[in-house]
């Protein structure tokens, strides 16, 4: 059964930039720092990837995508507005550059000019204004709640459109790069066939088995679509793309397993690719809820796990250590003050101590759904808490009907957030006072307020200053215990050239088809 | 006494291991179940001499302990099973008529649909705690027994002494007991032997889809799912709890066969 | 014996519509529903009101059934709700792939295996027969995915004889695709044959030892012709059994290979269907595994009470 991810912001890496205007967004580093061989793409070959993260019920339809290998499919036929780089930067893609008026509630932005559909048609403001209204007002879109910050799109010449806001966001770009805003022709309705502006053309689709997409000769970004054709795969089984890569039956895998990294890593035939990023592992307690409704409680919980332990355990040390807030070393934000929690069994009796309690007795809801290992790691966590006092014990989840049914609604639970390339977004996502997905139900005032006022701001060294406070505040007085960061981790071929790691996810941000090359 | 062959000796041996397992398998485990002392797959060494699995679990004790939740498991939902379907199935071989159509129209439709796929609708729906799990397996394995008993019983209700029996106005109890259990006791045991093994493989391919026995308890079939991987690194881990599966299963079938030989009137099914 | 069929085959038609019941019961015993595991995580409350209003959820369990048992009887399987498209056209190639897989394991197997039980049971107490019966033993005890994972590494990753994926497509041509489906015909081969061999050799045995066989002997025949033509007959019936009975699972309960090898068969097809709760989907595969099985019984049936004299006549 596939796992559900959240709705990501994906990134590629640009290479050497165009300016990107007004807001300072720095342009990606000239650093390349790619592993491996540095010549210039060569044209030509098939390249094969088998994928985890697809199933029957799959579909193209930028609305609905929710999983892996769609987003990567998706990009292979379309283009987005605005990518995001691997240093986690927003940088152009359809959209050219944009400006932003003071208040950072009305943004202008310029259309990339001379971009031709498959089906010959050029690129117009039209297309990109219809592909953006597809996930505002009344949809089922995923990135629905994205787009309603958005009051009014329209059109302002030729390559110009207007976007404004319900309020100040700096970080709209980094909002438009979401993977649902894809572009196709105004009007567009066929998502069985697809038309974009992306690197490869419709061939072959069979959801959730295969397909296949052949090269856009005309493709507009340099040294990218340079494989004749590219096919996926779908194999959601790990053992099952473990062995496809090892007998040489594809080129690339995604998503590897843990556990088996290091084997994998022995054979000369193959890389692995590893990226830090923001993907993290929760373990959630509802602050309305007795006992987690005591600060006291909740810092015992947070000191009662041996986060080293777990990193080693569960993600064989192909992580980072959390501190209990969701911001990942990555971000431009990321608080590198803060002291990171370690296990101390003593303090975590303290605290239960002054929550006026000996010892403690907690049921944590767990399964597989939360994420890979998922119940592995409680087992882990019950074992480290078990010598602070604290007797977890583990109730196991049925993944069916998990993300429906048991996250947001048990008292104590597990979680997991795909990375986003802000700040801004995770915490206002999951930590506002009223955000839908708040999942330890934690309302703070000041909290709200200081997140709202950073959201508008242009300033970075202001913003820089709030959200480290911001991510103290969640450490020491949150629900959420976030004991380490997973990466993204691919394997590849040596035959692959061009392959870079990403913050993002697996798969260079879901844009790897589109830069590869194989060699001769 | 009889000559029992070498080969039931050895089946026998087998059995009786499995079961001091079973019984002693905790108390004889060096670590326990879920103590985590290495890195994944680590070698043997004099203290763990299967090495650890693929979460740095000691395999020995995880064996050890497997067997309690494997055994226990399949030898409940076996007796449960055939508790069930093998008077039903006689019931419904020497009543016919509507009985006869009701259970076996039941029974049919139940097995038309892939037992993996019950299973997972009913596991799905009611959790996967050992409980339902046992009665779960022992009802969909219940249909299998039945149609054997009901074959096993039409084939010798039809025989000369059974309708002498009945002439003479024995009752369908009497005839269950004295005539078609002795008859077909060796058939039926040899069943009991093979659904018994198929609980076990079935259990691990439940395992397979993560609807068996639950972390962290140890079973065979899910250790092998969860060491699967390792086979193809050259690694033993998986090896051990696929060949504690196969033994007990060959144990089982040897003792199976030596009941079964110079029987006549094979008229049952195989799996 | 036309009446016998023609009863069957009632009683049959009447099992799957049990069987339609039976299912579209237990999927609504389910927690969660196709559009919650449509949207997973990033479900709101109105997005799962506004795509269960697109999929027509909100309609009474009852009626949504007779709606697809009207559509059913008409040849209509159905929109799959996942994706909107006609199940027929997800179903139909699967189908074929299991039966190619079924056929091609069954072609080889069943010969296969008759042909040892007998040779074993001729053979009997020989180095032969106590070869092969610990072979069988050992196949027969181990998971499947185990062996398939075993054949993978021998032949697929350490010795590149055979690909590790099952990956078929349409427009395949026939040696490639029996290339693509060699290793999990022999995962299939393994359990089967093993199953088959043992049934026929303790059917053929017990026949052996009964009166009328040994006086074919006596009477001066060769043990070909024995065998042939007197003891099989006679050993037919639990044989016909077991290869029926094999075959069913052949095609119906072979989802655990399908997953190891990710070949795109039925068994994986529906397992996904019962995770999104994609109701259509479930219930055309149900039907369709329900009348295979059904045909293979019936099969079975009336092939044990033709060979049974005592069951043709009863008295």
């Amino acid at each position: 059964m596939t796992r559900r991810d959240f709705p990501q912001l994906e990134t590629t890496r640009r290479g050497l930039l165009l300016g990107a205007a007004g807001l300072g967004l720095a342009t990606a580093s000239g650093s390349l720092n790619r592993a491996f061989a540095q010549d210039t793409p060569r044209k030509g070959g098939v390249l094969k990837l088998g994928m985890g993260g697809g199933s029957t019920t799959d579909t193209l339809d930028p609305r609905v995508m929710t999983d892996w290998v769609p987003l990567n499919q998706a990009f292979m036929l379309m283009n987005g507005l605005v990518e995001i780089d691997r240093n986690n930067q927003a940088v152009p893609e359809l959209l050219e550059s944009w400006e932003a008026k003071p208040g950072a509630a009305e943004w202008v932005f310029t259309l990339r000019q001379g971009v031709t559909f498959h089906s010959g048609k050029a690129l117009t403001v039209e297309d990109v204004i219809y592909s953006i209204n597809l996930h505002r007002g009344e949809t089922s879109s995923a990135a629905r709640a994205i787009a309603e910050q958005i009051k009014d799109v329209r059109k302002l010449s030729e390559s110009q459109i207007a976007i404004e806001l319900t309020g100040g966001n700096a970080d709209l770009p980094f909002l438009l790069s979401d993977y649902h805003f894809l572009v196709v022709p105004e009007g567009f309705t066929d998502w069985s066939k697809p038309i974009g502006t992306g690197p490869f053309v419709y061939e072959s689709y069979e959801p959730g088995v295969r397909s296949r997409f052949t090269r856009n000769p005309s493709y507009w970004k340099p040294g990218c679509a340079n494989v004749d054709a590219v096919e996926v795969i779908v194999i959601n089984d790990v053992a099952a793309r473990t062995n496809a890569l090892m007998s040489g039956q594809v080129h690339a895998i995604n998503r590897l397993d843990f556990k088996t990294v290091d084997l994998l890593k022995r054979n000369p035939k193959l890389q692995i690719v590893q990226s830090a990023g923001g993907q993290h592992f929760t373990f959630l307690m509802d602050c309305t809820k007795a006992p987690f409704s005591d600060v006291n409680v909740r810092l015992a919980i947070k000191h009662a796990i041996d986060r080293e332990q777990l990193l080693k355990v569960a993600l064989r040390g192909y992580g980072q250590l959390g501190n209990d807030h969701p911001i990942p070393r990555t971000d431009r934000f990321f608080n590198t003050e803060l002291p990171q929690r370690a296990y101390d069994p003593d303090k975590a009796k303290h605290y239960l101590q002054q929550a006026g309690m000996s010892d403690l007795k907690v049921e944590l809801s767990s399964s597989d759904a939360a994420f890979g290992g998922a119940v592995d790691a409680a087992a882990i966590f019950r074992a480290a808490a078990a010598k602070a006092g604290i007797d977890v014990t583990i109730k196991r989840e049925s993944p069916d009907g998990y993300w429906e049914k048991v996250w947001l609604q048990a008292p104590f639970s597990m979680g997991y957030w795909g990375g986003r390339p802000t700040a801004d977004q995770m915490l206002s996502i999951a930590y506002a006072s009223d955000a839908k997905w708040n999942d330890t139900h934690w309302k703070n005032a000041q909290f709200d307020k200081l997140l709202l006022e950073a959201r508008g701001l242009l300033d970075d060294a202001k913003r820089k200053e709030i959200y480290w406070t911001l991510q103290e505040m969640i450490s020491n007085d949150g629900g959420a215990m976030i004991p380490m960061f997973g990466d993204y981790l691919d394997g590849v071929s040596t035959q692959v050239q061009g392959v870079t790691p990403h913050p993002m996810f697996n798969f260079m941000g879901g844009r790897l088809a589109e830069r590869v090359w194989l060699a001769a | 006494m009889k000559r029992i062959p070498l080969t039931a000796w050895i089946g026998l041996a087998i059995i009786t291991l499995n079961l001091a397992a079973l019984l002693f398998g905790p108390l004889l485990a060096p670590f326990g179940e879920e103590d985590i002392l290495g890195g994944p797959f680590d070698p043997a060494t004099a203290l763990n001499w299967f090495g650890l699995d693929q979460n740095g679990r000691d395999m020995v004790s995880r064996l050890l302990f497997g067997a309690q939740m494997s055994i226990g498991v399949s030898l409940a939902a076996s007796l449960l099973s055939f508790s069930v379907g093998l008077p039903l199935g006689f019931l419904a071989a020497l009543r016919g008529g509507w009985v006869d159509t009701v259970l076996s129209r039941l029974v049919d439709t139940i097995m038309c649909i892939p037992v993996l796929i019950s299973a997972l609708v009913v596991l799905q729906a009611l959790g996967s705690s050992l409980p339902v799990l046992i009665v779960t397996i022992a009802l969909l394995d219940s249909t299998r027994v039945f149609r054997l008993a009901r074959i096993l019983g039409q084939g010798i209700n039809v025989m000369e002494y059974a309708e002498a029996a009945r002439l003479r106005g024995e009752g369908a109890w009497w005839l269950i007991r004295k005539e078609i259990l002795p008859n077909a006791a060796a058939p039926l045991i040899a069943e009991f032997g093979m659904r018994f093994c198929f609980t076990f493989l079935f259990v691990a391919g439940l395992s397979f889809l993560g609807l068996g026995i639950q972390p962290p308890y140890a079973d065979w079939g899910g250790m092998v799912k969860d060491n699967q991987q390792g086979i193809l690194y050259g690694l033993y881990a998986p090896l051990y709890p696929a060949a504690a599966i196969a033994l007990l299963t060959v144990g089982v079938n040897l003792v199976v066969d030596w009941l079964l030989a110079g029987r006549t009137r094979p008229q049952g099914e195989g799996r | 014996m036309t009446a016998l069929i023609l009863k069957r085959i009632a009683l049959g038609v009447f099992t799957l519509w049990l069987v339609s019941v039976l299912v579209f019961a237990g999927t609504q015993l389910l927690p969660g529903d196709v559009a919650s595991a449509i949207l997973g995580q990033s479900a709101t409350p109105e997005s799962l009101a506004a795509l269960r209003r697109d999929l027509g959820l909100e309609v009474p369990a009852l009626l949504r059934y007779s709606h697809w048992l009207w559509g059913f009887v008409q040849g209509d399987l159905g929109q799959s709700q996942a994706n909107q498209q006609p199940v027929a056209e997800l179903l139909w190639p699967r189908f074929w792939n299991t039966m190619f897989l079924a056929a091609y394991a069954a072609a080889i197997g069943v010969p296969l295996a008759v042909g040892l039980g007998i040779l074993t049971a001729v053979r009997r107490g020989g180095v032969f027969d106590r070869l092969v019966n610990i072979v069988a033993l050992g196949t027969v005890s181990l998971p499947e995915y185990f062996l398939g994972l075993v054949l993978i590494l021998v032949l697929a990753v350490q010795n590149p004889v055979f690909p590790s994926l099952a990956d078929v497509y349409p427009g395949m041509g026939f040696a490639e695709r029996l290339d693509a489906t060699t290793l999990p015909m022999l995962t299939l081969l393994l359990v089967t044959v093993a199953q088959i061999m043992r049934m026929t050799r303790t059917a053929v045995l017990a026949v052996m030892d009964s009166a009328y066989v040994e006086t074919a002997y006596l009477k001066g025949l060769q043990t070909g012709r024995v065998v042939l033509r007197h003891a099989l007959p006679n050993a037919a019936a639990p044989v016909v059994n077991v290869v029926a009975f094999n075959i069913a699972y052949l095609i119906t309960g072979v989802v655990l290979v399908e997953a190891v090898f990710n070949y795109n068969g039925l068994g994986r097809f529906m397992v996904d269907a019962v995770a999104k709760r994609d109701l259509p989907m479930v219930q055309a595969c149900a039907m369709v595994f329900g009348a295979a099985y059904v045909l293979l019984n019936m099969t079975a049936d009336i092939a044990a009470i033709a060979l049974n004299p005592r069951l043709r006549h009863p008295r």
